[in-house]
């Protein structure tokens, strides 16, 4: 089987996607003869022509917006925004429109949208190339927040969001794209969203987290077991809505949980998740449940970026102070 | 070019002289334009006077309806019909794609198969307001102010695409040219020769604010300059003018690309039932509006060629009363939005949460 890079993998699955429906667009900044500016749409407009794989204006409140309009002719788009720090400049198609057409139509309508997105921490990018706002995009119901943290799961959960009737927000983080490679089957599968993943199997304690934290989480279970404490790690892979299940399933087995995020404290994924394991494991818990992110700052762009991103030594700290409690 | 020529008082204020406004009939109801006028046939300007006069009329009801609490969350029209009903005469339903604003929906009552009641229910949130068969090709009235251009953008570039002999047409109101949305919708439309046509409802205000604080361009159509697409000002209360002006942007958008057309009209009533007019605008400024009437002026060009009357107008207010009366009927008969029929809507496939709460709202629903 193939090892691929995650980039890779991602370019294995939009291939996939064009090959598979003739009616798939894909459509953004740079992807055309470009390639992309991570290269990973490279080829794709020679092989499928500039009809179906083709630049834009650089202006993304403009491609989401087009790619509304697409989807209810019914094509199948997947725009890309460059750096997910620019979706800012789209919040209304993507929250005021696309995530709310079925609700404004009283389902007789859908937006089948994939977006791509890159964000994430530890490559050193400039200003708002690097933001996790993940937490911003899982509070808008409608929409749903994808998460690759293995190439296999990137190229499955890729083409399962482009199935997806609902609009999906899939983000790859920029560290991941070379530093993960893993075997990804040939050919075209899914993975199915709203699961999350066991990456690792334990029994005293649960790490929870997605992107860039996965990797980082089965480093930290190796260094806690050589002191004897087996670290169950559970991948989100789907952000929003998140599988609780799986979650609660997990910390009901080892009695304590670590959530795990490269974004800032405040608000965001893993405060949610927190307390829903307080409101549902709460008689399960041998300790508070924990977490460990980056500090209540903009993203430290530069000099102090490897400081304030979350790493393997703060999971096992914080893992130990929380086994210890 | 010499540097010492450039003046730039001279080249701001030129800009407005390109945008002359065109109209066929004047406020008395003359013809200003007999080539253009004879291009339209009779049966189109009574069916014309008649859908107007029935808005009018439904507008009227609806305020009233509104003040009683039958109704609530209305945006009036009145005034503006000419530009409503002229460019959507102007389309094709059973082939546009049409993106309204949230002042245009009884027009899609009457021009593009909205039923009354969804009308009716639109302001009090219920997911039938936009429950629309596929026949009838729109997307939901928007709230938003500039989310129109940008929606009927990917229609409209999606039909480009398939060379398509149809166009996606969007209504929008003279604020939301200040939205970069606009910009990026018409820019965006530009680029991809998107078969776009878009009227811009310039009714004066948005809500209290008038065109003139809203920017520095002496005209609306002047924006269409930037985005390197064709625009043109149309009397807004002249609704053969509008209906002449978008049947020919249409052919053109098909052909060629997107089409930019500013409509002067007004609205004689308030922005929504909250808000008081009176507080931003003088009693005379809307009495000489009122002299522009459509009804005033193509009811008196129709009179004069024995093709309208007193009587026909009042049968049709009698028909809006029915229609109303009815409808409301039918209104108290339907059954009120539940919590879980929003969350049953939004999802395709439900998530856990969704299950979830939609079980905990069935159990409160059922008590």
């Amino acid at each position: 089987m193939p090892v691929l890079t995650l980039a890779q993998a991602v370019t294995d699955g939009l291939n996939e996607a064009l090959k598979k429906y003739d009616n798939t667009l894909i459509f953004g900044e740079d992807v055309g003869k470009n390639g992309g500016v991570f290269r990973v749409t490279a080829g794709m407009q020679e092989k499928y022509g500039d009809k179906r794989v083709f630049d834009t204006p650089l202006a993304e409140s403009g491609i989401l917006h087009m790619a509304i309009g697409l989807a209810q002719e019914g094509f199948l788009p997947i725009p890309e925004i460059q750096f997910s720090g620019f979706t800012l400049e789209a919040m209304d198609p993507l929250i005021a429109q696309m995530s709310r057409i079925r609700y404004r139509t009283g389902g007789s309508r859908h937006s089948q949208i994939l977006i791509r997105s890159t964000y994430g921490g530890g490559v050193h990018t400039p200003e708002l190339h690097s933001d996790s706002l993940e937490g911003f995009f899982a509070q808008v119901p409608g929409l749903r927040v994808v998460i690759p943290s293995t190439a296999y799961d990137a190229k499955g959960l890729l083409l399962a969001s482009l199935e997806s009737e609902d609009p999906v927000f899939f983000l790859e983080h920029l560290r991941l794209y070379r530093t993960v490679k893993d075997e990804v089957p040939e050919g075209y599968y899914t993975v199915p969203l709203d699961k999350a993943a066991i990456s690792r199997e334990g029994s005293d304690i649960t790490l929870i987290g997605y992107g860039m934290m996965v990797p980082m989480a089965l480093q930290a279970a190796e260094e806690l077991a050589k002191d004897g404490i087996n670290a169950e790690v559970v991948d989100l892979r789907t952000v929003s809505p998140v599988d609780y299940e799986t979650v609660c399933a997990s910390v009901a087995k080892t009695h304590r949980a670590v959530v795990l995020q490269e974004a800032q404290r405040q608000t965001g994924t893993a405060g949610q998740i927190m307390s829903e394991i307080q409101e549902r494991n709460f008689m399960d818990l041998d300790a508070p449940v924990a977490r460990v992110t980056a500090p209540d700052t903009v993203f430290a762009v530069g000099m102090a970026e490897d400081q304030w991103m979350p790493n393997v030594d703060d999971i096992i700290a914080k893992a130990r102070e929380t086994v210890e409690f | 070019m010499k540097i010492s020529d450039i003046n730039f008082k001279e080249i701001v204020s030129s800009y407005a002289d390109e945008f002359p406004t065109y109209q066929v009939l004047d406020e008395k109801g003359n013809v200003v334009d007999q080539e253009a006028m004879d291009s339209v046939s009779d049966e189109l300007l009574v069916k014309m006077m008649e859908d107007m006069t029935w808005n009018r009329e439904m507008d009227r009801r609806v305020i009233l309806l509104n003040r009683q609490g039958a109704l609530i969350n209305f945006p009036p029209s009145g005034g503006q019909e000419a530009t409503q009903y002229g460019a959507m005469m102007a389309l094709d339903p059973k082939e546009d794609v049409l993106a309204p604003t949230y002042r245009d929906v009884y027009a899609c009552v009457k021009l593009w198969g909205v039923d009354l009641l969804q009308a009716f229910v639109w302001g009090k949130g219920h997911v039938l307001s936009g429950t629309y068969p596929k026949a009838v090709n729109m997307y939901a009235p928007n709230v938003v102010v500039g989310g129109t251009t940008p929606q009927a953008l990917g229609s409209a570039i999606a039909l480009r695409f398939r060379n398509e002999k149809r166009i996606a047409f969007s209504f929008a109101g003279d604020s939301s040219t200040s939205q970069g949305d606009f910009y990026e919708a018409i820019n965006f439309a530009g680029a991809y020769k998107a078969n776009l046509v878009t009227v811009i409802e310039n009714n004066k205000y948005g809500i209290s604010v008038p065109v003139e604080h809203q920017t520095a361009a002496k005209t609306l159509a002047q924006k269409g300059v930037a985005a390197g697409i064709p625009a043109v000002r149309v009397d807004g209360m002249d609704p053969i003018a509008v209906y002449l002006t978008v049947k020919k942007a249409r052919e053109y958008a098909i052909d060629n690309g997107p089409v930019l057309i500013e409509a002067l009209t007004y609205r004689y009533g308030p922005h929504t039932m909250s808000d008081d007019p009176t507080r931003y605008r003088t009693e005379e400024e809307v009495n000489e509006w009122r002299k522009k009437d459509p009804l005033i002026r193509l009811g008196n060009y129709l009179t004069a060629k024995g093709l309208w009357s007193e009587e026909r107008e009042a049968e049709i207010k009698e028909e809006v009363k029915a229609e109303a009366k009815e409808t409301l009927a039918r209104m108290a008969k339907l059954e009120p939005l539940k919590v879980t029929d929003l969350l049953k809507n939004m999802y395709a496939v439900q998530p856990q949460n969704i299950k979830e709460q939609i079980e905990i709202y069935s159990a409160k629903e059922e008590n």
